[in-house]
């Protein structure tokens, strides 16, 4: 039975890391070891988890300084020997252990508008035909696992920058309404409230941790820029507005 | 054993990620910095450097389509009338800036690597509010796509000699064909064609626009690929017919005499 080198962060902010040394067997993933760690060694550990199947966003940290999720590693991947570092995701308040406090997200989601459909049909039904829902059910597979908000450096790195910037998980979600083809928000409300957007250097770190395989920065957060150069920067829109005096 | 730390990185360039995530950085900066400054040596000479070949069969990129007017002054290479289009449309580029941004700005230097900038607006704020010239520069840009395309099917044709095949006319071809990929899978352009719509299903015309989406995603999906082929196959076309046009090599070619 291989041993599994671990250190992890226990305690609060002015916590520590702590290295353990615990068995494992093949197939397992690294909730399953920080699970056997719980069991055998620090009962006490904090580790939020539920599905352990990769759906529930729940057991988020960072592993070798990597923003994942703990039920999606599988410990075959780490070389024989090699120390295994899990640490609590960095951008939020620490609760203790590899707890940490999401409610920021929470907040942030209250502030993004919802869906406001047309009326329905005369029969009471809306119809939508597939090819203009396709695009937003990418951004459906979201789990809210917040490991982009953890990546972004617009927050991770400058946390002064929280008020005003949503971060990657709302974005997908702005861009789900904008896109919707029933949806009568004003663009004043998704697109030229920018929610923080141009505060995004496209750096796609966001798009290369999430587990769910969404394109976020090509398919959400750069087509929003684009709706607001729409709006604020194309030169041949703003003389069709102009000659059209529409807008 | 127990160690003291913060669980927060702190300074620039803290990081706990293991593998080597320097190196994507340090490539992309070197790659970037060896094409500005073979591309500049190249512009700036001009002439000197040669642009095109004896009969004027081939034409470097860099300065198709070629404009020499009798009063610009011998200081000036025709390549100013040029470069700034695909120069602006590069730098502006969604994935340029990703590239840029993580080799030059260390903004950040790569995933969960901290930063060193103490404050931080990203685009929000001069000079990089800048980067919504992106749309200019797509809309010349796009101009420039049927351009090198005429150039390359040109370069199969020899006045005098009829039509032939030569190594440089193959380049140039892949050359066009590189940077229309690059172009048509750019985001602005993406965007621009159907992206920008929410209800394909409404006419006829709508559905072409949203199939030619669907084409264009294709292209940019793989944007990454067809910035740096088109980047590399442009400067290697250029140096390519600058050898040939200074004799240094022989162009293999179907034609008799000189071209």
């Amino acid at each position: 039975m291989p041993t599994a080198h671990l250190r992890v962060w226990r305690g609060d902010n002015d916590g520590e890391y702590v290295e353990y040394d615990v068995d494992y067997e093949e197939g397992m993933v690294v909730l399953d070891v920080v699970h056997r760690l719980q069991a055998t060694q620090a009962g006490d550990l904090a580790v939020r988890w539920n599905c352990k199947a990769g759906k529930c966003g729940s057991c988020s940290a960072e592993i070798n300084g990597k923003p994942q999720l703990q039920c999606m590693q599988r410990m075959e991947q780490y070389a024989g020997g090699e120390t295994i570092t899990i640490a609590p995701l960095k951008a939020f308040p620490l609760i203790r252990d590899l707890v940490t406090d999401v409610a920021w997200n929470y907040a942030k989601a209250k502030t993004i508008p919802t869906l406001k459909l047309t009326p329905p049909d005369a029969d009471g039904n809306r119809r939508m035909a597939q090819i203009d829902m396709d695009r937003g059910q990418e951004f459906r597979k979201c789990i809210e696992c917040f490991i982009c908000q953890d990546v972004c450096h617009v927050i991770r790195d400058h946390p002064d920058n929280m008020d005003d910037f949503a971060g990657p998980r709302f974005f997908i979600r702005l861009a789900e309404i904008a896109m919707h083809p029933l949806d009568t928000n004003a663009k004043r409300d998704t697109v030229q409230h920018g929610f923080g957007l141009d505060y995004c250097n496209i750096t796609k770190c966001c798009t290369d941790v999430c587990p769910e395989g969404i394109h976020i920065t090509d398919n959400a957060i750069i087509p929003l820029k684009e709706r607001r150069v729409d709006e604020f920067h194309d030169p041949l829109r703003a003389l069709a507005r102009k000659l059209t005096g529409k807008g | 054993m127990a160690q003291a730390t913060s669980a927060l990185e702190r300074r620039y360039g803290d990081t706990q990620r293991t593998d080597r995530w320097w190196l994507e950085p340090l490539l992309v900066g070197s790659g970037l910095a060896l094409f500005i400054l073979y591309s500049t040596v190249s512009a700036v000479l001009g002439e000197h450097w040669a642009f095109e070949t004896e009969r004027h069969l081939y034409l470097s990129p860099f300065f198709e389509p070629l404009i020499h007017p009798g009063w610009l002054p011998a200081w000036l290479s025709p390549a100013a009338f040029i470069l700034w289009a695909p120069l602006g449309f590069r730098t502006t580029c969604y994935y340029y800036r990703r590239a840029y941004y993580r080799a030059y700005f260390l903004s950040p230097p790569a995933c969960a690597v901290r930063e060193p900038a103490s404050s931080y607006k990203g685009e929000s704020v001069f000079p990089l509010v800048l980067q919504n010239a992106h749309r200019w520069f797509m809309y010349v840009a796009v101009l420039f796509v049927p351009v090198l395309w005429i150039g390359a099917v040109k370069s199969y044709h020899l006045p005098g000699e009829g039509f032939g095949i030569g190594l440089g006319s193959l380049m140039l071809t892949i050359n066009a064909f590189l940077l229309m990929m690059f172009t048509i899978g750019c985001h602005a352009l993406r965007h621009w064609v159907a992206g920008g719509l929410n209800q394909f299903s409404r006419s006829p015309f709508r559905r072409l626009r949203r199939r030619v989406w669907e084409v264009f995603t294709i292209a940019n999906e793989h944007h990454k690929l067809w910035a740096w082929t088109s980047l590399i196959f442009v400067g290697v076309t250029d140096l390519y017919i600058h050898l040939v046009a200074t004799g240094v090599i022989t162009d293999p070619h179907t034609w008799s005499g000189p071209i």
